[in-house]
């Protein structure tokens, strides 16, 4: 029998990002499900810069990166452009965004892409820190987790407050498709992408990708820990259409969060300091509701 | 006139750099209990295992040796082994 031809992706190798990086793995994911008739632009941020060390770049689809804060701006200008041109049909737009450029410092610029209406699907990569200058606590870091920002210590925990719920701000602004998705499931997150590149209008795709520096957890253990992720119910997966939730991923196996919080150091002052035990319960009880506000189980 | 500012570069253009080199274990392919799954294709963040029945392989030039492949294969058929250069 004759072996199919190899075919190498869109995002092709050679790329700067850690050994076991979920970034690059949900960006490859993506490009290929949206295949090579896409435009792409880019935050600042791990995903940017890995790819693109100067003279080089990984994409093999059109691509540009402006600023930290716009790439939401630059991807509705994109989308206007080939409007204006008639050629709105010949190239889909995907705009990316790390945590950080998301749900914090490109907010202001994402928010007016989704209100003017823009046929663009916003992707963030949600590595829960901001991870190329050095593991600074954003908006989308989850409660407890140790960063340079938010260091556990003689008198701090770590982070003191929860994920922003970036999909339901996302939602409110009754945008036809929001969704959330991780590297964990790789089929799903393809699924999504050419679902939302189905549908007209501004969509956005929320993508929980471990850090295997950031997180500080084994890199190849890269999806166990986003798997386990999910099956504690600490993220949730889940569509929004019209804003309404219309699907959700049922947890199998229901795991306590210690399961999820052991395999990384981030979270290992909870383990280590006296009084931990109180904190994790606080962590099982943001999975609980998560549970119990989803249906997830 | 304003000079035109950013850089404009060749697309996987980022192939010049072989990552290989960051690599202190590799990932051996059985070859003896492969289901064709394909699960290490899709889960390999760089991109670099390719083949087909039941022959995978991954591309050395570039694997930087994270092991997601081996972990996640269902049946143990790949093995990470310290890399002797
Ligand atoms: C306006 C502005 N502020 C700060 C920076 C410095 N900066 C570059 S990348 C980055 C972190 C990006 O974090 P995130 O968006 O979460 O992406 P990640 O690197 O984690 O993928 C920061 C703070 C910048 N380039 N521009
Ligand atoms: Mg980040």
């Amino acid at each position: 029998m004759k072996k199919p031809e190899i075919k190498e992706s869109l995002l092709a190798p050679g790329h700067k990002a850690c050994a076991g990086c979920g970034e690059a793995l949900a960006a490859r994911i993506i490009m290929d499900a949206a295949g090579p008739n896409t435009i792409v632009t880019a935050a600042t941020g791990c995903l940017e810069v890995f790819s693109t060390l100067y003279p080089q770049s990984a994409w093999k689809m059109p691509w540009i990166h402006s600023l930290f804060e716009n790439s939401s701006a630059v991807a509705a200008g994109i989308e206007v452009a080939l409007k204006a041109m008639g050629r709105e049909n010949e190239a889909k737009v995907i705009a990316q965004g790390g945590d950080g450029a998301t749900a914090d410092i490109g907010i202001g610029c994402l928010s007016g892409m989704f209100e003017r209406g823009h046929d663009v699907l916003y992707v963030c990569y949600d590595n829960e820190a901001y991870m190329n200058t050095g593991i600074q606590r954003s908006g989308l870091t989850p409660f407890e987790a140790s960063t340079t920002t938010s260091p556990s210590g003689e008198i701090s925990w770590g982070n003191k407050t929860d994920k922003k719920p970036m999909p339901e701000i996302a939602a409110a602004h009754k945008i036809p498709y929001v969704a959330t998705a991780t590297v964990g499931y790789v089929k799903d997150l393809e699924k999504k992408v050419k679902k939302a590149l189905s549908i007209k209008g501004p969509k956005y795709l929320q993508v929980h990708c471990p850090c295997p520096l950031g997180w500080a957890h084994d890199p190849a253990l890269t999806i166990k820990v986003a798997k386990t992720a999910v099956q504690t119910g600490l993220i949730p997966i889940f569509e929004m259409e019209q804003g309404k939730i219309t699907s959700v991923r049922k947890i199998a196996k229901k795991q306590p969060v210690e399961e999820y919080l052991k395999l990384q150091a981030r979270f290992r002052h909870l383990f280590k300091k006296p009084g931990g035990e109180a904190e994790i319960k606080r962590i099982q009880q943001i999975a609980d509701n998560n549970i119990e506000k989803y249906g997830l189980m | 006139m304003a000079k035109p500012e950013g850089v404009v570069a060749k697309p996987g253009s980022s192939k010049k750099y072989k990552t290989g080199s960051w690599r202190t274990k590799k990932p051996v392919f059985k070859h003896d209990k492969c289901t064709d799954c394909r699960i290490c294709v899709m889960v390999c963040p760089d991109g670099v295992i390719f083949g087909a029945d039941k022959e995978y392989h991954a591309d050395m030039d570039f694997c930087k040796g994270c092991g997601i492949c081996a972990e996640e294969c269902p049946v143990n058929d790949i093995e990470m082994v310290l890399e002797v250069r």
